[in-house]
């Protein structure tokens, strides 16, 4: 084994890697209609390393699904578009009109924009393409209520979770079967955690979302949040100015709803350095699950949040 | 020890797993800020409350919450400097016994908490039986709240005598007993400076260090998930169960049985000389044979593929199991139809005892016979976990109603039904004035089973009983004639033998047996065959030493200088019996004085109805 692979034995790399090749394979082999839910995060480009791994030589078998919100970080639409060409995949995106068109806006409409922009819009491009299997990057570690959830997790004709009512996951068995209007959430990371995440993206070197590394960013700093000015859709409220911040994001999703952290990490290594440190679980930068307190997350996922 | 160490948890309600866990994180400096923060939050908000309420921290739904108990399992991801652990958490309340074995399906370890000031309980033997039927053989049982019983040596040795007895009752490779107060954090993370008599590790310090080695099974095993087709070529993916495969093997393809040579191998998604266990790889082969998802792919080993096995299974859907029942059955790869012909019997978690059963219920154990509508390919769950492990899917809900293992084939023909008789063995018993049952002697050779077996015939007979002896050597010499020593051959000589017991039951006889019968699962189908409640066995427990010496028909020399292979005690095992009815060892003493020592059990045994042990 070379120097390289070394370096990252303390993780397991391997293990995990083969555990979520083999969910992936069994999904794809016995579900009816599959698609990946693509973030653009460091998550789905994870998952979709591994959905190349678990096919090749074959093209991964199934389309990418994106929910775009129009309020993404521009550098994200700039790197999924060039992705998706560069590795010939075959990209959905959809937007929910009829919330765009109400001219909902992440920094007035809050928890009504995320369930309309997102949950609402998941479920509509879920029903409208039939897909019965949806691949998502969740991690058991990010969050209490995705740490009880299963790696297959069955919602009901309205993508509803219940939570009280999971079915038992035993072994490496798992149990695809679906009535007629029902689908599967499969979510091939559950074991992961942030670290691995980053341990595995620096081994396999694959590419992410620039956003990640630190550099100088125009920054608001708002509720003790670090928003980075993407566009002149952000207006600024009295008091505040833009600053120059030396930022990088840990998690990415709507620009105004994604805090920056303060960071040198401007490599691969030295943000694996940084998490291999990190005192705070990820989510808390996203503004989104401070909404409804504690069981923010649980509510939404009951809704049909990923 | 290397990479990740996969922990379950379990205890009864009140024993305190969540703080546990909740202290063992906090102590270990694994929690994040924010973690604390909400933690020492809730603190400041319950002036009552002397420590933080580290369950806090594991009661993850809100549901959950408000019934104050943990329901469901939650996972939880930390790391030392030495390992990284991922600890499944799960529901102590006897209801939620299938989200139990869901963590234990993927755990290598179990802590198991006993209330220092309860002891052992009966749900400490439930926790220990789910954990054992899943799979697991690493052990840690942490003996909490010691603070409440002041620390007192005499309480922790008397419960740990008692773990150890109901530990002893179950296979396992490791057993630990840790006294611990989660509330106080003693030996926990940190030693205790309360219990200075307690020389161990902390709990930490013991999960750290502990190994929990890969079993080693025989061969390489491989199921089918799918097949890729790349410019003409069939690349056969899925994950190695165990074993490794190397490029130049010469493979086997169940259930065909084909036989092939791997081309190539390419493992994640890269060629690779060789695979060990549990990579997901892609094979090519070299020749065009069909193959397709639920194929298995196996070297140096032997699987089984046929319709009929006993299984035990833990109920886990609302709906109960009735004799007959249809189910999808997913094993490995392989999902087939199947019913599940026959409850043997309700096995009890918290005695062991069997109970007669014609319905399961959620959360129950059970013997059951399954018979599948195709042939399918598996293992006993003894010999390769993946090929002996599946779940039942209702038909209808398509929810997932049980989860199983294999404990042994079943060779009954399942297409003959059985004839309806008039006259029964009830019957004949009657007309000859006693009930029929098989007495099995079991030991080694030269143990002193047939002398034995003489002599209870003998004396039965004398009393007016209608005997009849099978002696394994002279059925060899005739009906078996056929078979060899081999472990398919051994195993049909006892079939046989079992069958011709259980006819000349049927005819009203009492018969006697004397084999070998080396192995457990030969004679538990030996036991089935004949009826559990007309089998008693005697196990014949003269050490090898003592039949060595004795050595009267000149075998064990030979096979000590290699002439018989495959030789029960020397080329192949013994395997003890672990619930004989009777055991009865003949060194040093007269044959005589060792048959009167067994009539007294076998008298009452021969009596209608089995008397419980």
């Amino acid at each position: 084994m070379d120097d390289i692979n070394m370096a990252y034995d303390k993780y397991d790399l391997d293990r995990l890697e083969a555990e979520s090749i083999h969910i992936i394979r069994e999904l794809v082999s016995e579900g009816e209609k599959p698609v990946m839910l693509y973030s653009i995060g460091k998550d789905s480009s994870v998952m979709l390393r591994l959905a190349e791994k678990a096919f090749y030589p074959e093209p991964i078998p199934f389309p990418l699904l994106h929910i775009d919100t129009t309020w993404k970080f521009r550098e994200m639409t700039e790197f999924r578009d060039r992705i998706a060409r560069e590795k010939n995949l075959e990209l959905i995106v959809y937007t929910n009109m009829e919330g765009l068109e109400r001219g909902l806006d992440p920094f007035k409409d809050g928890a009504v924009y995320t369930d309309v922009m997102k949950t609402e819009a998941l479920k509509d491009a879920l029903d409208k393409y039939g897909f019965t299997v949806a691949f998502g990057g969740a991690r058991r570690d990010e969050e209490k209520s995705r740490a009880k959830e299963r790696v297959i997790s069955l919602r009901n004709e309205h993508h509803t979770w219940e939570p009280r009512n999971q079915r038992p996951e035993l072994w490496d068995l798992y149990n695809t079967g679906i009535s007629p209007g029902e689908s599967l959430r499969v979510f091939p990371l559950s074991n992961w955690t942030e670290r691995d995440v980053w341990a595995y993206i620096c081994r396999e070197n694959i590419e992410v979302v620039p956003l990640y590394f630190a550099k100088e960013r125009p920054v608001v700093n708002r509720n003790g949040n670090l928003i980075m000015v993407d566009d002149d859709r952000m207006e600024l409220l009295p008091g505040e100015k833009i600053e120059m911040k030396k930022i990088r994001f840990r998690t990415l999703g709507c620009y105004p709803l994604t805090g920056g952290m303060e960071s040198e990490a401007e490599t691969l290594p030295e943000i694996l350095e940084e998490v291999e440190k990190e005192i705070r679980s990820e989510r808390t930068s996203r503004i989104i699950d401070e909404d409804a307190g504690v069981f923010s997350m649980e509510k939404r996922k009951r809704e049909g949040y990923f | 020890m290397s990479g990740v160490l996969k922990i379950m948890t379990c205890g009864s309600v009140d024993d305190g797993k969540s703080t546990l866990i909740g202290r063992l994180l906090y102590d270990g400096g694994m929690l994040s800020i924010d973690q604390k923060e909400s933690l020492e939050r809730e603190v400041a908000t319950d002036t009552q409350m002397e420590t933080p309420d580290f369950s806090l921290l594991m009661d993850g739904l809100s549901f959950e919450r408000e019934q104050g108990i943990t329901i469901d399992v939650a996972y939880r991801y930390f790391a030392t400097d030495r390992r990284s652990f991922i600890v499944a958490d799960t529901p102590g309340h006897e209801e939620y016994t299938r989200n139990m074995a869901v963590a234990a399906s993927s755990s290598d370890l179990a802590v198991l908490l006993v209330d220092a000031n309860k002891g052992v309980l009966t749900q400490t033997r439930r926790h220990l039986m789910i954990c054992s039927m899943m799979g697991i053989s690493h052990y840690v049982f942490a003996v909490n709240k010691m603070d409440v019983s002041d620390y007192d040596p005499d309480i922790f040795r008397s419960v740990k005598e008692d773990i150890e007895g109901v530990a002893g009752e179950f296979p396992h490779s490791s057993v630990m007993i840790i006294p611990v107060s989660a509330l106080r954090g003693d030996n926990v993370v940190k030693g205790s400076g309360k219990m200075e008599w307690y020389k161990g590790p902390s709990l930490l310090e013991y999960l750290e260090t502990v190994e929990t080695d890969v079993r080693k099974e025989e061969g390489f095993v491989m199921p089918v998930q799918r097949i890729a087709r790349s410019e003409g070529i069939r690349y056969l993916q899925g994950s190695t169960a165990c074993g490794e495969v190397r490029r130049g093997d010469e493979v086997c393809i169940w259930p065909g049985r084909q036989s092939a040579v791997v081309e190539s191998i390419s493992e994640a998604g890269s060629e690779v000389g060789a695979a060990g266990s549990g990579k997901a790889v892609a094979l090519t082969i070299d020749r065009d044979i069909d193959v397709s998802r639920g194929h298995v792919i196996t070297s140096n080993t032997e699987l089984i593929c046929s319709s009929m096995f006993q299984a035990t299974v833990l109920w886990m859907d609302e709906q109960p199991l009735t004799a007959g029942k249809k189910y999808l059955l997913k094993l490995a790869t392989q999902t087939i139809n199947v019913s599940v012909v026959r409850i043997k019997y309700e096995i009890d978690p918290d005695t062991g005892k069997h109970i007669s059963k014609n319905r399961l219920c959620k959360n129950e154990i059970a013997r059951v016979d399954i018979l599948c509508h195709e042939d399918l390919v598996y293992d006993t769950f003894d010999r390769h976990r993946v090929m002996g492990r599946f779940i039942l899917i209702d038909k209808i809900t398509k929810g997932t109603a049980a989860c199983g293992t294999v404990a042994h084939q079943l060779r009954r023909a399942d297409n003959i039904s059985l004839q309806p008789q008039d006259v029964t063995r009830k019957l004949r018993g009657e007309a000859l004035g006693q009930t029929p049952k098989t007495i099995w002697f079991t030991g080694l050779s030269g143990s002193g089973k047939s002398t034995m077996a003489n002599r209870v015939e003998k004396i039965l007979a004398s009393e007016g009983r209608h005997t009849m002896i099978l002696d394994g050597d002279n059925i060899r010499l005739g009906i078996n004639r056929d078979l060899g020593f081999n472990e398919y051959d051994r195993t049909e000589n006892i079939r046989r033998i079992a069958e011709i017991a259980k006819l000349m039951n049927d005819a009203g006889l009492i018969v006697i047996t004397a084999a070998i019968s080396p192995f457990s699962s030969d004679r538990q189908i030996a036991r089935d065959i004949i009826g559990e409640d007309s089998f008693i066995e005697v196990y014949v427990s003269t050490p090898l030493e003592v039949c060595e010496n004795r050595d009267v028909k000149g075998l064990y020399r030979k096979a000590k200088a290699g002439e018989i292979p495959n030789f029960t005690g020397i080329g192949s095992p013994y395997e003890i019996p672990e619930n004989p009815e009777i055991t009865v060892d003949t060194s040093g003493k007269a044959i005589d004085e060792s048959v009167s020592e067994i009539m007294p059990a076998i008298r009452k045994y021969l009596l209608a109805e089995k008397p419980s042990i």
